[in-house]
């Protein structure tokens, strides 16, 4: 990409070489299409696009470390055939023993729906990259469904891998659901909106940090300000922090505080943008808020409210630092995603491991949202247009 | 309930009815009003719950936090210095003025950090100088990167709007593999990575002087903008090893321009997206006409499109200077003691051997989400406007 710096014979303001005194300013200016576009493309390059593909070298290697520096010792891709079949697959993946019958149901019967979607769009004439794509996401779908079926369906327990999805998963749809029935409210006719609004936004500033730290403290069972509820309840000698799903909930419990006033502030501009005059009309009609919005409100904000779901997405596959804080991936490894998995191992001085994580971490992500930027976010903006 | 001017409907109708039937078009039912101030109240509660807890937290001695839950200063507890003492004072008996006008101090000295060679900097307590340090690093780091992000952004954005750049597919596709293997040969082969990196880019536009303009596939700006977009899927960990040992060549592990630098990066995606909606939904008549009269294309961007754009260029200013005071995991990796942030401070507080001390953790926390809260009311004046809308509509 670096190669706008070089396309020669461009049609500039000047042209090249007109005065053979040029100053400087004309020089620039003769240059600014240049000037203008490197410096980001360089920083990317550098920062961005170098360091991944050196991440590869670092995935497929054994990495020691000598006085004179790193030692790398090619292991091709042992490093990744570790985390799906050898001795990481249990923290990775999960424990894949004993499938019970009903996860082989669930695991035939998307691989039987994988297949009749992938014929259908093949008789419908999709382009060969379309088909490759497809495949791609449709593997995926299967490669993911067989894991629910093998770890929760059977009763084994996960791996990182599974954790990170939970987290994106039900933590979108949490926040997403919340967020824009919020935002639905505040956008109704109400007085003190522009109270609720600063008020609904404060979350999304604080550090995660200060999030996963309120929140361990908030939920501390014996000292926290919920102590008189817990013993209400009889759970006075429980830790949530020793229960798997307790603390994974409460990890997303975190997360969605801290999120839900993204998809809030953009979910109410997006419905403040609505025209006014198309919910008088149905007003008029003597249709119930309900009603206005499902058939008048919803249809208009569907593209903006799929591209949030496709960023929230985007970020919450990075999530680190409230599992760090909240639990450190406990118990065990069951509140553990897939960056903070790699943390681990780098903090392990297992760089090899640590890396190819983090490129399996890239290869989901962009599997998962090249997926659901596709087939949702497309379609609806199609559907729009 | 504000049912009132209807006088002549409510004679005739039914309690039922006016409860749940709303009295005029544009506005709710009673009952409706009731649901959603429920609603909308217990949520408040929500939001506002946690913040309070930190920062009556941060007004507890050991003693209170350990016994159990106390709500209401003053009233079921008496609120302490003990946390801010700790952590701002040495003098274990002072009082809230003695700690109130270290804290300014602090502030100050902060903000003198970045102005030193104008400013003094006031003396501190010494046990400040810890919590001080982490502050003014956050500080110089935050500002620093988001001056640098919006720049680099802002020019890359414009120029994507207004400029046709048809970057050669093949020259992308040549650049990408010299770039392999100039890593292939510095892992490999002993290379020293200053040689290879330059044997290889010199290599680049040989050969694309060369052969370049034999190639026929080209690429368009939307191309490079959707590049750049893309490039907030990365996850941090996949680069930060590799960007660590970068940054270890040529010895700038554990400064400040490391971290300026990886932030500015990391949220250069999110300003060139953003900031392209706003230049281009600009009228490109002024632009033209100013290029008429020989304005320079510096110019022209300096003096009539960014001063258009001041809205937008506000909000996402502040939108990146609290993404980069919050960042973490980069600052992990990048910094270890001398341009150590906030964020780090605060998570090293985890590992005690005593456990966690919540209330010095936060008096710490309060201190640094001060900033932010302020920056945020500014920030939403913004976006209640819809400002960043423009982007998210695809």
């Amino acid at each position: 990409m670096a190669t706008p710096s070089h396309t020669s014979g461009q049609p500039g303001p000047l042209p090249a070489g007109a005065s053979p005194a040029e100053t400087w300013s004309e020089w620039s200016d003769r240059h600014a299409r240049t000037f203008f576009i490197a410096p980001a493309v360089t920083l990317i390059l550098i920062f961005a696009i170098f360091p991944t593909f050196y991440s590869i070298v670092f995935a497929l290697s054994r990495v020691k470390f000598s006085p004179t520096g790193l030692q790398f010792r090619t292991v091709w891709f042992q490093n990744f055939q570790k985390q799906f079949a050898g001795n990481e697959q249990v923290h990775f993946l999960g424990r894949l023993e004993n499938v019970s019958a009903f996860g082989w149901v669930v695991t035939i019967a998307t691989a039987a729906a994988a297949g009749w979607w992938l014929y259908r769009s093949l008789r419908n004439g999709a382009s060969w990259i379309g088909m490759i794509g497809r495949l791609i996401s449709a593997a995926a779908a299967l490669a993911i469904t067989f894991l629910l079926g093998a770890t929760l369906l059977s009763g084994n327990n996960w791996g990182t891998l599974m954790t990170t999805l939970f987290y994106v998963t039900v933590g979108c749809a949490i926040q997403f659901v919340i967020g824009t029935a919020l935002a639905f409210l505040c956008s109704q006719p109400i007085s003190g909106r522009s109270f609720f609004r600063v008020v609904f936004f404060i979350p999304l500033m604080i550090t995660p940090l200060g999030v996963g730290y309120a929140f361990k403290m908030i939920l501390d069972i014996t000292k926290g300000p919920f102590q008189p509820f817990w013993n209400f309840i009889g759970l006075r000698d429980w830790a949530w922090s020793t229960d798997a799903w307790a603390a994974r909930w409460f990890v997303v419990l975190g997360d969605s505080w801290q999120w839900i006033p993204f998809i809030f502030i953009i979910m109410l501009a997006a419905l403040e943008n609505v025209p006014r005059d198309h919910v008088e009309a149905a007003q008029v009609d003597g249709a119930s808020s309900f009603q206005i919005f499902r058939e008048v409100t919803w249809p208009q904000v569907v593209p903006v409210a799929a591209t949030v779901i496709l960023i929230r997405m985007i970020e919450a596959f990075k999530i680190v630092d409230l599992p760090n804080i909240m639990t450190s991936g406990g118990p065990g490894i069951a509140t553990e995603s897939m960056t903070l998995h790699s943390v681990f191992l780098w903090r392990a001085n297992d760089m090899g491991n640590s890396a190819a994580v983090a490129y399996l971490l890239l290869i989901l992500t962009v599997v998962v949202c090249s997926s659901f930027f596709n087939y949702v976010v497309l379609g609806q903006l199609r559907k729009a247009k | 309930m504000s049912a009132g001017g209807h006088k002549l409907e409510t004679a005739n109708r039914s309690l039922m009815e006016r409860l749940f039937e709303p009295p005029a078009i544009g506005k709710m039912s009673p009952a409706a009003r009731i649901v959603a101030y429920g609603l909308l109240l217990f949520w408040t509660a929500f939001v506002l719950f946690p913040i309070y807890w930190v920062v009556i937290t941060a007004f507890k001695s050991a003693q209170i936090v350990n016994e159990g839950p106390y709500y209401i200063p003053f009233v079921d507890f008496t609120p302490t210095l003990d946390g801010w003492r700790a952590q701002f004072a040495t003098d274990a008996n002072c009082d809230l003025y003695a700690i109130g006008r270290q804290l300014v101090l602090f502030v100050y000295n902060s903000v003198a950090f970045i102005l030193s060679p104008v400013v003094a900097i006031a003396p501190m307590e010494p046990q400040i100088c810890k919590v001080f340090l982490a502050y003014t690093n956050s500080f110089v780091i935050s500002i620093g990167s988001t001056v640098m992000c919006m720049t680099v952004g802002c020019m890359a954005a414009y120029a994507l709007a207004r400029i046709q750049y048809k970057p050669k597919f093949g020259n992308i596709v040549m650049f990408v593999a010299l770039a392999l293997l100039a890593i292939l040969a510095t892992t490999y082969a002993g290379l020293h990575w200053a040689v290879s990196a330059a044997v290889a880019l010199a290599l680049f536009f040989f050969l694309a002087r060369a052969i370049g303009r034999h190639f026929t596939v080209q690429l368009g700006n939307n191309d490079i903008l959707f590049w750049i977009i893309s490039q907030r899927i990365l996850p941090p960990i996949v680069v930060i090893i590799p960007v660590y040992m970068m940054f270890q060549a040529v010895g700038m592990v554990d400064t400040h321009l490391a971290l300026i630098i990886v932030y500015a990066v990391a949220n250069l995606p999110i300003v060139v997206w953003l900031m392209h909606d706003f230049f281009a939904s600009l009228p490109i008549e002024l632009e033209e006409s100013a290029q008429l009269d020989g304005a320079t294309r510096f110019g022209i961007f300096w003096d009539i499109v960014l001063p258009l754009t001041r809205p937008g260029l506000a909000a996402i200013t502040l939108l990146t200077l609290i993404l980069n005071w919050n960042e973490y995991i980069f600052a992990v990796f990048l910094s270890t003691a001398k341009a150590q942030t906030m964020p780090i401070m605060i998570a090293a507080k985890n590992a005690g051997e005593r456990g966690i001390l919540w209330w010095e953790m936060c008096a710490i926390i309060v201190v640094m989400i001060i900033p932010v809260i302020i920056m945020a009311i500014f920030l939403q004046r913004f976006i209640a406007k819809g400002v960043l809308l423009g982007a998210v509509k695809g």
